[in-house]
């Protein structure tokens, strides 16, 4: 498991942050879902931004290393991260 | 150093190797493109269902070199099909298709998550040239890439190019000719994650580089390489097998790594003359198109247009088409010798070459509006907006396209299908496609409503006529539907669904990459799907103008006599010798033949004759009504109709067809499988002579469930 430890803030999933709320990916819950979200950029120490929820209310698009990535929440919940004030 | 033998000198090859190699939404395709133009061509890669698109590219000194266009991945981990395919040409050296040089390309607007696919690609250490794509993009948002550093720290040639406006394409070509050096340098290093399984693989077999060692640690099985070399296998398992190997974490290692190296090197390579980096067009205009209303509503009016085009817009030139088609049968007809030969080229290939060509205007019209919402970056968010609703079908957002497409013509939508990457849901969709009720029923479900439902019953405001094909309509989108659904559960997924996937920034078209799409698909369909239909247009043809024995002759000498003239017209008697041989012929017999099997349907003989004919066209079941009954004119329902209604059946003494009757077949056409040139693209899509055959039986079981049902409680 990667993580990052971080002093404070109390760690969430990717899943529920409000829309425009920005955080630090931390760690990862789901070793296949971490691979393949590593290699789009999903690293540890990087910053995310909930840019967009769809209509339905599901997949969401993160704003990440300078561009959108879509993900389902279910894929999204696998990632621990920790909200910026 | 060893590796300074691997530099390549062109000159001295006849023809080099070339792969392209980038992320998705990189502009592969379009560089692929302006290095080709019209000098490429589609085929397949062995064994999967990845098309292969290669082409040449024409130096100004003369040479030439040949390209491959990989599909676009984001890593050298293979997870999807797309991926293996790319892994395997570039990891395996005995591959037929293995480069001699490797374009990268990467989007320069993007430049992190692109390197990562760069990096893994000089460690591999293959001649590389590392091109940075939309350079444009860079400098309109202000920032300047030092290619000059990068090329210095990453130890391959750097190219900034723009491929859309062609810029940059002649010194990318200038690259090629020149000698390559493997990359110099490791971008990370591989033996500080696994140092004793890299030096227990590199001790037992001959790599290239200490990447390649750790790859075939994590990929030994799908390494098509040592299915060929087992003992090699073997000696590396044995290697192995006193450690413990975790492959995931050994990756997840390598990613960590990887990326750490890269966000120094962009640090360090890119200077960022504006203060906020911000798409503001693409954010403003996702507002609309991603919102819970407008996003639908407009997303609507883009389906709505597609469909309107290929069902309406393409009727004019398929018009021409069968017009042209026409005049060439009447002058071949007339040209050649009468007797068997004519009649074969006539009905047999040139009709069935017309039952290819005729799907032309379709398909063009129906991929340049897709190659338009995947340039632009439209199709990505009708996914993201689509996914919830269509995944729990088993169904993937971009589906919607195939499914609507499916009503006007289920070819160009099944073709339609590959923009869906994942495997199963994409043998989803091509398998229930078909079941969207196609333009080709429509002159079948017109001709039987009007038979069985008498013209002004009306249900208060509604005429009954039009709810009942209305009805046909939406039963065969719910079939579709709900045979999805049924699909989720049995199929064994190859892959696991992701959804993790970029939303691009919105782009202008290209108009180039519309009309070399186009260009493309129809010289698939016509080629590979165009053969099978031809041919099976020839059996067909053979079948219902062919009889055993002497039979024909018989009947066209029965009419000779004057008595059985009587007082008949030409035009008349025609008709009538054109009905006995159908029934005599092979198509008759086994129409015929198949009764007992469809008299729980209602049907009659003549109704099984019909059935085979119209597997070339669903249509053809008027066509082949109209020379039962004997009606000269095949254009002419209302006669078909009204010898059909005097039609009575020998058994019961009443008319044969009865509302029972009617309902029966309306839903064996909505359900069946009646269609040859869609068995043959759903073959040429998936490779696989498998999916067609399931296809047919499970539309043909539906079918036949739901006629007998709806007989046997209606009669």
């Amino acid at each position: 498991m990667l993580t990052f430890a971080r002093m404070g803030n109390k760690l969430k999933q990717l899943s529920e942050l409000k829309l425009g709320e920005k955080a630090v990916i931390d760690s990862f819950t789901d070793d296949a879902m971490a691979l393949k979200l590593l290699e789009m950029g999903c690293t540890p120490g990087e910053m995310v931004e909930l840019d967009k929820i769809a209509p339905m209310g599901d997949p969401i698009a993160i704003s990440i290393s300078g561009y959108l990535l879509s993900l389902r929440k279910e894929e999204a919940s696998t990632v621990l991260v920790s909200p910026l004030n | 150093m060893a590796e300074q033998q691997s530099i390549l000198h062109l000159n001295n090859k006849s023809k080099i190797k070339v792969a392209l190699i980038g992320n998705p939404n990189s502009g592969k395709s379009t560089l692929f493109n302006a290095l080709t133009g019209l000098n490429q061509k589609t085929g397949n890669f062995p064994g999967v269902t990845v098309d292969k698109k290669s082409g040449t590219i024409k130096f100004e000194n003369g040479s030439t070199a040949e390209i491959i266009d990989l599909p676009g991945t984001y890593s050298l981990y293979p997870k999807s099909m797309d991926e293996q395919v790319a892994f395997e040409v570039l990891c395996n050296p005995d591959n037929k298709n293995y480069p001699d040089i490797t374009i990268v390309v990467a989007d320069a607007s993007n430049l992190k998550r692109n390197l990562f696919l760069v990096s893994q690609i000089i460690d591999l250490k293959i001649p590389a040239i590392l091109v940075l794509n939309m350079m444009d993009m860079v400098e309109k948002e202000g920032d300047r890439i030092d290619t000059t550093r990068l090329s210095e720290k990453l130890g391959v040639k750097v190219i900034g190019i723009s491929a859309r406006n062609k810029n940059g394409i002649n010194a990318l070509k200038d690259a090629i000719l020149e000698p390559i050096p493997v990359p110099q340098y490791d971008f990370i290093d591989i033996k500080k994650i696994a140092p004793e399984l890299v030096e227990k693989v590199k001790s037992v077999i001959k790599v290239n580089s200490d990447f390649a060692a750790f790859q075939i640690i994590n990929n030994l099985n799908e390494m098509s390489y040592f299915d060929k070399n087992k003992d090699r296998k073997t000696k590396i398992e044995d290697a192995l097998n006193t450690f413990i190997i975790d492959k995931n974490q050994l990756q997840q290692k390598e990613s960590v790594e990887r990326y750490k190296v890269i966000n120094r090197l962009v640090e360090e390579c890119i200077t960022h003359t504006s203060a906020i980096k911000t798409e503001t067009f693409t954010h403003r205009l996702d507002s609309i198109l991603t919102h819970r209303i407008w996003g639908y509503a407009v997303f609507l009016t883009v389906l709505f247009f597609i469909f309107q085009s290929i069902f309406f817009l393409a009727a004019y030139p398929m018009d021409w088409i069968e017009t042209l088609f026409v005049s060439i049968s009447k002058t071949t007809a007339n040209t050649l010798p009468p007797g068997e030969l004519n009649n074969l080229i006539v009905n047999g290939i040139i009709a069935g070459l017309s039952g290819v060509v005729i799907f032309v205007p379709q398909i063009a019209l129906l991929f340049a509006f897709i190659a338009i919402l995947e340039d632009t970056g439209y199709m990505a968010r009708v996914s993201f907006i689509m996914d919830k609703l269509l995944r729990k079908f088993g169904l993937n957002g971009r589906s919607i396209i195939p499914l609507i497409s499916g009503v006007a013509c289920a070819v160009p939508a099944i073709m339609s299908a590959r923009t869906i990457s994942n495997w199963k849901e994409r043998i989803i969709t091509i398998m229930v496609t078909p079941l969207m009720s196609c333009s080709a029923r429509l002159p079948v479900y017109t001709l039987l409503i009007s038979l069985v439902i008498p013209p002004n019953e009306k249900l208060g405001f509604f005429n009954y006529q039009g709810m009942i094909l209305m009805a046909l309509y939406l039963i065969g989108f719910i079939a579709a539907i709900l045979a999805a659904l049924v699909m989720k559960w049995i199929l064994k997924a190859k892959e696991k669904s992701y959804f993790i996937m970029e939303l691009p920034v919105y782009r202008t078209p290209q108009w180039r990459n519309v009309g070399l799409t186009i260009y493309e698909k129809v010289q698939v369909f016509l080629w590979d799907a165009g053969k099978i239909i031809v041919a099976i247009s020839v059996i067909l043809w053979f079948l219902s103008s062919h009889a055993p024995g002497n039979k024909f002759a018989e009947i066209e000498k029965k009419y000779t006599d004057y008595s059985w003239r009587a007082d008949l017209n030409d035009a008349e008697i025609e008709a009538k010798i054109g009905a006995e041989k159908l029934e005599v012929s092979y198509a008759g017999i086994l129409g015929k033949s198949i009764e007992p099997a469809i008299a729980p349907l209602g049907f009659d003989w003549k109704i099984g004759i019909s059935l085979i004919t119209s597997f070339a066209a669903r249509e053809v079941f008027v066509g082949t009504m109209a020379t039962i009954y004997s009606v000269g004119d095949s254009d002419n329902t209302q006669s078909i109709q009204d010898k059909m209604r005097k039609e009575i059946n020998p058994k019961t003494g009443l008319p044969q067809f009865t509302i029972a009757v009617g309902f029966s077949l309306l839903l064996f056409y909505a359900f069946a499988m009646q269609c040859m040139s869609t068995l043959a693209i759903v073959y040429r899509e998936t490779k696989n002579i498998k999916w067609p055959i399931i296809q047919f039986l499970y539309m043909s079981a539906l079918a036949y469930l739901a006629s007998l049902l709806v007989y046997q409680l209606l009669k």
